[in-house]
């Protein structure tokens, strides 16, 4: 097993340079001006080349990308060109607010998914089962944009609940898990939920149906074992297949949303990669981007050792 | 019984202290007024806001003052430059680059520190002087390209400074509106406290402290800022003009750069104003009771044409053909729901740099169509032009369906009009300097990008003068007009005000009997908000006055 774990990890490593090249240049291969956030459109020539001096933007790419990630390295993503706040700071308390928000969404939907694909598996070719599917194929289909809007209109605009956005009262610095803050919370975490949700309970009804028409669960049931253990036994088979999935929701989820936060003004990651593209802020955009590819590199690793742990079969693989 | 009444006596005796306790309380509750912004992000707030004039609406004119002001009283006259922290100014006689600036006295910091002729050089210093400890490269694009001729400053003595143009320019008390003045005691605070490697990185993380915690002179205080989040402001009772400290007790500005969700907002009760509202949710907003304001601001949504060789628009009939083409009125009531203003030039009647222009913009397609017959083009003979426009972007209102209604309605002039469509930030920041004779224009003989009008310089210059060509200016399109570039050099030579209003009316008839743009709309800053709000002038301007405001409970 440590030798598996000690494998993957050097895996990561071409992968996180690659991961950093290919940030850096996709915001340098795109057309305009990289401070554009600072420079209007009428400067003087004089004034352009003593800010791009000032930012470096004036060094050749190969010297601009050894001193990005030699920083980067030492935890040093620059600061933003926009508001001159260090990136790093911009970003982890972003990806902050992100999490709270992937983590109230991952609990609605796995353990929605969960349900919903347990029962439909259970009741295959049922109502039942085409009740679950229909509300799965809707949560999958649905636009994030227009859904979010129509919990806005109903809870917020007419029933006046919950707020339609920001993520915490007036007078709040910063997050805390109680229903001043965590009403802010409960609109874009359904928003959020409902692909997972959807995504999920497809998964474990293919798992379930599958199993239970296995050979193995006829002869646990042939040699008296309760309905209980039987489902005991299904759980652990279709585990390591639905933790996988979950696993990479949890990912994108984490990777923040930039039309769930823009719709709900939730300043997570996806809010502030909408703010770093329109303000066009390089430091800023490379900052983000870098640390959620990172996060999602290191996130797809846990679930690989968590997998292997649970399948002693992808050890050996 | 005793034991009851005695209860019921205690009981009605501790409501009566509670009650009287909350009297006080309620007669001097806070009023809090919420505002959603359209910015993703609260601008910067450590003098020199970014975001544009949103950022100095909200972060800039609240929180600092600058030398000179705008008057923001009247909703139905253009705002005009006004005494700020100066109370008076004047060039020098013998030398027109030498202007001599009298402070207002008596008048301090948030933090208690005053505002003094060192305090303005130490502010001009921390964009023009890059060995100044307090030099900022972040704040200099937003300041310096704002007043390109500023070159230094110097004490005369405590109330006293002189400012040094590079050249005579009598635009600079105007350009000024734009230096906001930041504590200099405050900032030396934080950087005694600083940490870093040099100078330099203690002076980053000194501005860093201050932006957190900032001190102007302005007539809000900041209490409270949350990056991304919120900005707290609270009034400043010891405000040195008596007549605007806010009658509100505290403002919270929240960033929500989606219409919808900003007007959701607003429905729901959670904000009290927001910025923009989405245009199809007004009609909503008016029948639930939600005022609405909105005034011509100094903008202008426009063509700006090439002028280089082989341009169509180098014929003086086409340009005032496609401008008498388009039926403003109907863009207005029809597209944009009412919310512009039909642009018959930069300024409209009633400014004092409009002057009295002879060709009038207007609706008139029968005589479009006979420039154009006289320009040689007909129904059979189509001119094709084509035009670089964007889908989205700051002050460009509607530009899609604009664009497509200009197209609809010049195609009856005899223009067959092809937009090439190109993201935002790359149309502004780099095809619009880069002019129309440069690849990147791809064969395009217009461009469609709005500009603020506040100042001269912005509004008429740097697309007139031929020296504002690219690389060095916004003359996208190479206008070379010996009379304009007179005209600009006598309207910066000119001191006194009045005068110098004149000579930029005439420069602005002048551009518009040129046909210089296709004169499309100006943009009207709507706003929408609570029936509480009340006290609100909205005038002809990007800027509004908070102190005013008030709110019913």
């Amino acid at each position: 097993m440590l030798a598996y774990i000690a494998r993957r990890i050097v895996y990561v490593v071409p992968i996180v340079i690659s991961v950093a090249l290919v940030c850096f240049l996709l915001v340098h291969i795109t057309p305009g001006d990289p401070l554009v956030a600072v420079l209007p459109a009428d400067a003087s020539q004089e004034l352009a080349a003593q800010l791009r001096a000032a930012y470096g933007f004036d060094r050749p790419l190969p010297v601009q990308f050894g001193l990005w990630l030699l920083r980067a390295l030492h935890g040093d993503l620059g600061n933003s060109i926009a508001t001159g706040r260090p990136v790093l700071a911009e970003v982890l308390r972003a990806v902050g607010n992100t999490v709270t928000l992937a983590i109230a969404a991952a609990i609605i939907g796995f353990t929605m998914g969960i349900l919903l694909g347990l029962i439909a598996g259970y009741f295959r070719e049922t109502w039942i089962d085409k009740l679950a599917t229909s509300f799965a194929i809707a949560g999958v289909s649905v636009p994030h944009y227009w859904l979010g809007m129509v919990l806005v209109i109903v809870f917020s605009v007419e029933l006046n609940w919950l707020p339609a956005v920001g993520a915490g009262p007036n007078g709040s610095n910063s997050w805390a898990w109680d229903w001043s803050h965590m009403k802010y919370l409960v609109l874009p975490a359904i928003t959020t939920s409902v692909i997972p949700m959807g995504i999920v309970t497809r998964t474990v009804r293919a798992l379930t149906g599958d199993i239970l028409s296995q050979d193995f669960v006829e002869a646990l049931r042939a040699k008296g074992l309760h309905e209980t253990g039987v489902f005991r036994h299904v759980i652990k088979n279709a585990a390591p297949t639905a933790l996988a999935v979950m696993g990479l929701q949890l990912g994108y989820m984490l990777g923040g949303s930039i039309l769930i936060e823009t719709v709900f003004s939730w300043p997570g990651s996806g809010f502030l990669l909408n703010s770093a593209i329109f303000q066009r802020d390089l430091p800023l955009l490379q900052g983000t981007i870098l640390v959620l590819a990172l996060f999602f590199v290191f996130l797809n690793l846990l679930v690989d050792i968590a997998q292997a742990a649970i399948d002693p079969r992808i050890k050996r693989g | 019984m005793l034991i009851k009444t005695t209860t019921r006596a205690a009981l009605i005796a501790a409501l009566a202290l509670t009650t009287a306790a909350a009297w006080p309380h309620a007669a001097s509750a806070e009023t809090v007024l919420r505002i959603g912004m359209t910015a993703g992000d609260i601008p910067r707030t450590l003098g020199q806001p970014d975001q544009g004039f949103e950022g100095n609406r909200f972060t800039g004119l609240t929180m600092y003052d600058a030398l000179t002001g705008w008057d923001l009283s009247s909703a139905d006259k253009p705002s005009v430059v006004i005494p700020g922290l100066a109370t008076e100014w004047k060039v020098d006689d013998s030398d027109k680059t030498k202007w001599t600036f009298k402070l207002r006295p008596g008048v301090t910091f948030h933090d208690g520190s005053p505002f003094n002729a060192d305090a303005v050089v130490w502010n001009v210093e921390k964009v023009l002087k890059q060995d100044a400890p307090q030099f900022d490269a972040s704040q200099v694009g937003v300041t310096a390209s704002r007043m390109p001729t500023l070159a230094s400053a110097k004490k005369i003595d405590d109330m006293t400074v002189e400012l040094t143009t590079k050249e005579p320019d009598s635009f600079l008390p105007i350009n000024l509106t734009n230096l906001f003045m930041a504590s200099p005691a405050k900032w030396q605070a934080f950087y005694d406290k600083a940490e870093g490697a040099d100078a330099k990185a203690k002076s980053q993380a000194a501005w860093a402290a201050f932006a957190k915690d900032a001190s102007g002179t302005g007539p809000w205080k900041m209490v409270s800022f949350t990056p991304r989040e919120r900005l707290e402001l609270v009034k400043n009772a010891n405000y040195w003009n008596k007549a605007r400290v806010p009658k509100i007790d505290k403002m919270v500005l929240l960033p929500m750069p989606e219409a919808n969700a900003r007007t959701a907002a607003l429905l729901s009760g959670q904000v009290d104003w927001v910025e923009a509202p989405a245009p199809d949710a007004l009609p909503e907003l008016k029948q639930r009771g939600f005022k609405l304001y909105a005034n011509e601001q100094p903008h202008v949504w426009p063509w700006q044409f090439s002028r280089i060789e082989g341009s169509p628009w180098n014929d003086i009939r086409v340009r005032k053909a496609a401008n008498l083409c388009i039926d403003r009125e109907g863009l207005k009531d029809g597209l944009l729901g009412g919310l512009m203003v039909p642009a018959t030039g930069t300024f409209e009647p009633g400014h004092p740099w409009r002057g009295k222009p002879t060709f009038e913009i207007k609706y008139d397609k029968p005589a479009a169509q006979k420039l154009m017959q006289e320009a040689g083009f007909g129904p059979n003979k189509k001119l094709t032009v084509k035009v670089q426009t964007s889908t989205s972007g700051s002050g460009q209102m509607l530009p899609l369906p604009m664009n497509e209604y200009l197209q609809q309605a010049l195609a009856e002039c005899y223009f067959d009009v092809q937009l090439d469509v190109i993201e935002w930030n790359t149309l502004f920041s780099a095809n619009w300097r880069k002019g129309a004779s440069d690849p990147s224009a791809r064969g395009s003989n217009a461009i469609n990008v709005t500009y603020a009008a506040m100042d001269p310089y912005f509004a008429l210059v740097r697309f007139l003068q031929s020296s504002m060509a690219p690389p060095v200016s916004n003359n996208w399109g190479f206008i070379n007009n010996p009379k304009f570039d007179e005209m600009v050099k006598k309207a910066r030579q000119t001191f006194d005000p009045a005068a110098r209003d004149a000579a930029l009316a005439e420069l602005h008839a002048a551009s518009v009997d040129d046909a210089a743009f296709l004169y499309v709309a100006h943009d009207v800053g709507p706003r929408a908000m609570s029936p509480k709000v009340i006290g609100v002038i909205q005038p002809k301007s990007w800027f509004i006055d908070f102190s005013p405001i008030s709110m019913t409970p």
